[in-house]
């Protein structure tokens, strides 16, 4: 089992004619992701590793049914395309494409929420349930994914993609397997939280432990901790703090505002004392993840 | 690591101003003589305020007050060439001192947890008001623009009436607007004055601009040319890093930060970066710099920023460490950090106390480090084992 994403999910790529996407397009393919088709305005008729491109979603769709959608198109363009795949009414969107203007992202949210469709991202990895699907491009060629992502009971959530193959090559190497790991995206703002995705875990049989790779700023960790806080989880939790040097190297700050939003939120200390006081056991080293999971498990 | 632009307080005003929200009459002098010019041509008790990127001025005594020209003389020649928040101030802002009845604390600015923008309200206004109870958010949406009746029930809450009311309802309203429309991450009036005569002016305004949506913002920019130069705060090293990295569209350089330390770094992506520093920090390592490397780097591009990190004075070495890569591809980078430590007339086995990059092509990378013998690491190893091994040589 796993969740968001299986062997069964039909996915567009939407940006697919771009060097990057037609490269983790074929990847995912040999890895056994079923794509169903590409969109690139202006190169409707083309291939991409088999796979036909059209000029829009709701022509790629003609026919070819599926749920999700990767956008991978350049940032001044991702508004139009999200939005895009929500008027043909796509339920998940993962967004890889990085720097786009937050304003943007906000007025896509907005929209997703409207229509009740899921976003990964922006600035995400993807999702990969191991042996089944990669919905995005984590762990690059197909041999490389095989190396990092094994199957197994742990669900793995990153605000980094690069540390999310790191820690699941770790679980592979101590030999605990990945049930679906998660890149949720580097930015402020983004479409699912820990929070939001703790519900499908918690619904997932096959997912025993969550390890979580952790960041400064925002406020994912704070809202995780205070929900954890406030009811019981199955699940055994296991998390890593990034970032404690910048702490100490600190701005001035700017305005109120963002001290009223966030409060005291924000900072690895804080993130820190706020999991641990949810019972969730944060690890100190990153080599410390597989073993504070086993006690778990 | 994201920068925002910050804008400074005269450029932010003259941008309210051309939206139709009064801000105080003033303009931006670099001279004590034209200060006093300012003050006598107001005809008015003025404000000395120091124009830098930076919050807290009046805490850190960069904003005085005046009777007199004179008086406004003194004050800009002490406030000129002061070093604030480690900014050296070459522009001062003299206006008019308001006579103020109320004040009121008004920002618009995103919230991660709703995933909206949100208009924050509070008579509470001042230099205190994160300590203030809590502020209700009111939050707006980036798809419609924000109707009238919006900003009216703000002032209403905020108990204003009669025409204070109409007046900072449609402050409100355009506020709402602007900060979608310029782009802002931050758009914070602070305090919003409500002068003995009736009407509001903005006192200060914070204003931080979303650099990612710069592509679309060039009229904006264009009236921004001080706030554009005193955000550029790189130093020389960085400023050749980023020349590196854009001379070559192939992977990423990140941004290179200094540090004080001797040991120089070549490290990425985004998350392992912050946990190699954590990590080098605990063990008692000094990194020399930050940085982010990533996508798939040209050995030209790795060369040339091997040989300006081992070209700083203070740096003695230069680690390689990233997280398992799923882009990068491991020989290219060994290529050119060997071929980088060569050109500085440095011995690789020498000058590289760890690499470790596992990932695609990472036998062939593998070769070419075991033929100049640098120590290096697999995945097998994890980042904090890496950096263990650092510390002890053999």
């Amino acid at each position: 089992m796993s969740i968001l994403a299986d062997r069964e999910t039909g996915v567009l790529i939407q940006g697919i004619t771009g060097r990057e996407a037609a490269t983790f397009t074929l990847e995912s393919l040999r890895y056994g992701t079923r794509i169903v088709a590409g969109v690139t305005p202006g190169k409707g008729g083309q291939q991409v590793h088999g796979v036909p491109v059209f000029d829009t979603v709701a022509a790629a769709l003609r026919g070819r049914p599926c749920t999700a959608t990767i956008i991978s198109v350049p940032a001044p363009f991702v508004r139009d395309a999200a939005w895009e795949a929500l008027a043909s009414g796509l339920r998940l969107l993962v967004i890889v494409t990085e720097r786009i203007p937050r304003g943007d992202v906000a007025a896509i949210l907005e929209r997703a929420r409207e229509q009740g469709a899921r976003v990964i991202g922006p600035n995400s990895l993807g999702i990969i349930s191991p042996g089944q699907a990669r919905v995005g491009m984590c762990g690059g060629a197909v041999e490389a994914i095989r190396k990092a992502y094994t199957v197994g009971p742990v669900g793995v959530m990153s605000r980094s993609g690069g540390m999310m193959t790191e820690i699941s090559s770790l679980l592979t190497q101590a030999g605990i397997g990945q049930s679906t790991c998660v890149s949720v995206g580097g930015d402020p703002l983004v479409g699912s939280t820990f929070l939001d995705l703790l519900p499908l875990y918690e619904a997932d049989p096959a997912t025993k432990a969550l390890v979580l790779f952790c960041e400064p700023g925002g406020s994912m960790e704070e809202t995780l901790a205070q929900a954890l806080k406030e009811r019981h989880s199955r699940l055994h939790v296991v998390a890593f703090v990034a970032g404690h040097f910048t702490d100490r190297n600190q701005g001035v700050r700017f305005g109120h505002a963002g001290a009223i939003v966030e409060g005291t939120q924000g900072s690895p200390a804080g993130k820190v004392a706020a999991l641990i006081g949810a019972g969730v056991v944060v690890a100190e080293k990153l080599s410390q993840i597989p073993h504070l999971l086993r006690m778990g498990l | 690591m994201y920068i925002p632009m910050k804008v400074i307080e005269a450029e932010g005003k003259a941008l309210l101003k051309g939206e139709g929200i009064p801000v105080p009459d003033g303009a931006v002098v670099g001279s004590a003589e034209e200060g006093a010019a300012v003050a006598a041509a107001l005809g008015r008790p003025v404000a000395v305020k120091v124009q830098i990127p930076a919050g807290r001025r009046m805490k850190s005594g960069g904003v005085r007050f005046a009777n007199t020209p004179q008086e406004t003389s003194e004050a800009v020649g002490a406030l000129l060439g002061a070093i604030i928040h480690d900014f050296r101030v070459e522009h001062v802002l003299v206006e008019e001192k308001l006579d103020i009845a109320a004040e009121l604390f008004l920002a618009a600015t995103y919230d991660p947890v709703r995933r909206t923008p949100v208009l924050l309200a509070t008579r509470q206004g001042g230099i205190e008001v994160e300590a203030a109870a809590k502020v209700a958010p009111y939050p707006f949406s980036t798809l419609a623009p924000v109707p009238a009746h919006w900003g009216r029930q703000i002032a209403e809450e905020l108990s204003f009436g009669g025409e204070e009311l109409l007046r900072l309802g449609s402050l409100i309203t355009s506020m709402a607007r602007l900060f979608v429309e310029w782009d802002a991450l931050l758009l914070e009036l602070n305090p919003l004055a409500l002068e003995t005569d009736g009407s509001w002016k903005a006192a200060d305004v914070h204003l931080e601009l979303d650099d990612d949506a710069a592509f679309r913002q060039g009229n904006l920019l264009r009236q921004l040319p001080l706030s554009a130069r005193m955000a550029d705060r790189r130093t020389d090293f960085e400023r050749e890093a980023a020349r590196i990295d854009s001379a070559d569209h192939r992977g990423v350089a990140g941004r290179l930060i200094p540090f004080p330390g001797d040991l120089g770094l070549l490290i990425g992506g985004g998350g392992a970066s912050l946990t190699i520093m954590d990590a080098l920090l605990n063990a008692g390592l000094k990194p020399a710099n930050y940085c982010e490397i990533g996508g798939n780097p040209s050995v030209w591009k790795v060369q040339e920023l091997t040989k300006l990190i081992l070209r700083q004075p203070r740096v003695r070495k230069l680690a390689v460490i990233m997280n398992v890569v799923s882009n990068t591809r491991v020989d290219l980078v060994a290529r050119g950090v060997i071929k980088g430590v060569l050109e500085s007339g440095r011995e690789p086995e020498e000058a590289i106390p760890a690499f470790r990059i596992p990932g695609s092509w990472e036998e062939e990378g593998q070769a070419i480090l075991r033929h100049y013998h640098v120590r290096s690491f697999g995945r097998e190893t994890s980042i904090d084992q890496v950096v263990d091994a650092m510390r002890c040589p053999f």
